[in-house]
């Protein structure tokens, strides 16, 4: 097998096309088109039929590509494991779920009751609960010392102020906000930004008054609740995640899963600013020294997403939820979803114009 | 004859006097099981059959506290051999990994603190894809949320303690962000509005990665500092956070189902 797996073999052609494709533009917009997939095809993609030959395929490819010595060098990282764990955990309890929706939306169609159905079907919790318990508690107490026999925590030289690696990196599970900071500075990506993340999950439940789906398993009598949360916590989380951890180099430069992580590749050249693409590209005129006139068009691009941006929505898509939520639920859950939706924006401008900052008032460091 | 023996402690006094209910076989009994223990209290006593299936919680909530309890046990076990001083941190680490017989707690420790943040972000996804934040739940939800930010600063903080290269600076690139906070961080937007006289009072030393590391860089005070927070503060914080959120789990009506 590592025969067959080794360098000059045919192989080498599929590894340049996934590095060519685990690139960050390519990456995302596959992963999107993936999740749109899944959440349109849900009734069908999530049927063992289809989903299982894809995990064995996913599996497959997984283990072939340990056979790549790049490859493996990053996964077998002692912290690194965890995300592999995290990967195939998340992508089956997904499928789990988005299977249950499946056959409980099918069921309702069809005027059955759901999988849950049975409210007054009560059981005692001894001993019917806590034997769960027990046994679960078991089985991942000797899951968690077969993993700490089998993998050393892992333990670097001491530390030393003066040796900074490269690339340092944040623990993993902040590896997408550590992401982020390609295309925010640290303000927003590394303090508003979770602070949204946090406010807005916290907001949830009280912009949600849809009282469909309480308690069971479905995706047709919340479209838009699970559409968006999936976005989240799939795209801008756990993609993230997966790209500041195996695809982020030294330098914070890009490299595909299967090339070598090298040290002499000059750092991404940055970019070009909106004033100039203003004043100079645009207008033919020299940037104004104020600097608040200098950033003019940012500031009234991004003013006007936020203060238009919400009247839009409503026209487009929102009047029935505007009118069931009321107008302060709306406009709270408008802002989120738009602060949320400047993510993937920002990106696009990145990877079409090259462009730094939106608005770039350095002088304040306020950069957005 | 063990059946006689059994029998015989559990009809005695000690025996009686721990369990005060008889064995659980009936229903009474099996209730009262759950009834007069402290422990086993956090449970109703009885629950929907559709909410205990697996394929429906997926045990997460479950285990997330379970990690918890790991967390804290193999935690004590560390902190029996470990000093959060420069000098001695990282070879106290080093003395453990090379010398201590059965020494697994580090690795259990960290591995299941990896699990922890998986399972509670499991455990968030399920409840959110059921629908469970729904009224009457709203509020948990939000207690829930907050558990999430705990249980990511808990394993953020215990990162730096082992004191090696991956701890310092994974710290380092953490906090930098607290510099750029507006108004509060030096580095931040609108800090530099915040003066007396032309006296900046937000500078380096005042500002809130000050307040974080207690210092400038992450040096000895930012280890000491992190410790306690990692040992004392946050997991008490979570503690009482955890009793409100089972609480409510019983008082919003126990596991969600279908009304």
């Amino acid at each position: 097998m590592p025969g067959v797996l080794a360098e000059g073999s045919g192989f080498d052609t599929i590894k340049h096309w996934v590095n060519v494709l685990c690139q960050p533009h390519w990456f995302m917009i596959i992963a999107v088109v993936l999740l749109i997939v899944f959440l349109v095809g849900y009734r069908k993609v999530t049927k063992p039929v289809i989903a299982g030959p894809l995990a064995a395929f996913a599996t497959l490819a997984f283990l072939a590509s340990c056979f790549d010595p790049n490859f493996i060098l990053i996964v077998k990282k002692a912290d690194n494991v965890p995300i592999v764990m995290m990967i195939v955990s998340m992508t089956f309890f997904i499928w789990l779920s988005f299977r249950q929706a499946a056959i409980n939306d099918e069921r309702m169609e069809n005027g059955q009751p759901l999988l849950e159905a049975g409210a007054d079907d009560k059981v005692l919790v001894w001993p019917d609960l806590v034997y769960i318990e027990l046994i679960a508690l078991v089985l991942f107490t000797a899951f968690l010392i077969v993993w700490a026999i089998l993998l050393r925590a892992p333990l670097e030289q001491p530390a030393d102020p003066n040796v900074a690696p490269n690339p340092a990196k944040a623990p993993w599970y902040f590896l997408g906000l550590q992401e982020m900071l390609v295309y925010f500075d640290p303000w927003l990506a590394g303090v508003v930004f979770p602070g949204l993340i946090v406010v807005g999950l916290i907001a949830i439940p009280y912009m949600d008054k849809n009282p469909r789906g309480n308690g069971y398993y479905t995706f047709k009598e919340r479209p838009f609740a699970i559409s968006t949360f999936m976005f989240g916590f799939v795209i801008l989380w756990s993609v993230l995640i997966v790209f500041g951890t195996f695809l982020r180099g030294p330098n914070w430069n890009f490299f595909g899963p299967y090339e070598f992580w090298d040290h002499n590749q000059p750092a991404a050249l940055l970019n070009r600013e909106p004033r100039d693409l203003f004043w100079i590209e645009m207008l033919n005129r020299p940037i104004p020294g104020n600097y608040l006139l200098r950033e003019l068009p940012g500031i009234l691009l991004l003013g006007g997403y936020f203060i238009l941006g919400p009247a839009v929505l409503y026209v487009l898509f929102f009047r029935k939820l505007c009118r069931q939520v009321g107008m302060l639920r709306y406009g709270m859950m408008a802002f989120l979803l738009l602060t949320m939706l400047l993510m993937p924006i920002k990106m696009v401008l990145r990877w079409s114009l090259n462009l730094h900052y939106v608005v770039a008032i350095t002088e304040w460091f306020l950069n957005v | 004859m063990l059946a006689r023996i059994t029998n015989w402690v559990r009809e005695g006094q000690i025996w009686g006097s721990v369990f005060r209910h008889g064995i659980p076989r009936d229903r009474r009994t099996r209730a009262m099981a759950i009834l007069s223990n402290v422990f086993l209290h956090l449970h109703p006593v009885a629950v929907r059959k559709s909410g205990i299936r697996l394929s429906f919680t997926w045990c997460m909530g479950g285990l997330t506290f379970f990690l918890f309890l790991v967390e804290i046990i193999t935690g004590v076990l560390l902190m029996f051999y470990y000093r959060p001083t420069v000098e001695y941190a990282y070879f106290d680490i080093e003395g453990l990994r090379a010398h201590v017989t059965l020494g697994l707690q580090r690795e259990l420790h960290r591995w299941g603190a990896h699990a922890m943040i998986i399972t509670i972000w499991l455990h968030m996804l399920r409840v959110f894809l059921t629908g469970s934040y729904k009224p009457p739940r709203e509020f948990n939800w939000s207690v829930g949320v907050i558990l999430l930010v705990l249980t990511m600063l808990l394993s953020f903080t215990g990162y730096l303690l082992p004191w090696d290269q991956l701890a310092m600076w994974a710290i380092t690139v953490g906090s930098n962000m607290a510099r750029a906070t507006p108004l509060v961080g030096y580095e931040g937007p609108g800090a530099a509005f915040i003066q007396i006289g032309g006296v900046p009072l937000v500078h380096s030393g005042s500002d809130a990665r000050f307040g974080l590391l207690a210092g400038t860089f992450v040096g000895p005070n930012a280890l000491l500092r992190f410790y306690v927070l990692h040992c004392v503060f946050i997991p008490l914080v979570v503690t009482v956070l955890l009793a409100v959120h089972f609480w409510r789990v019983r008082k919003d009506g126990g596991i969600s189902g279908p009304l």
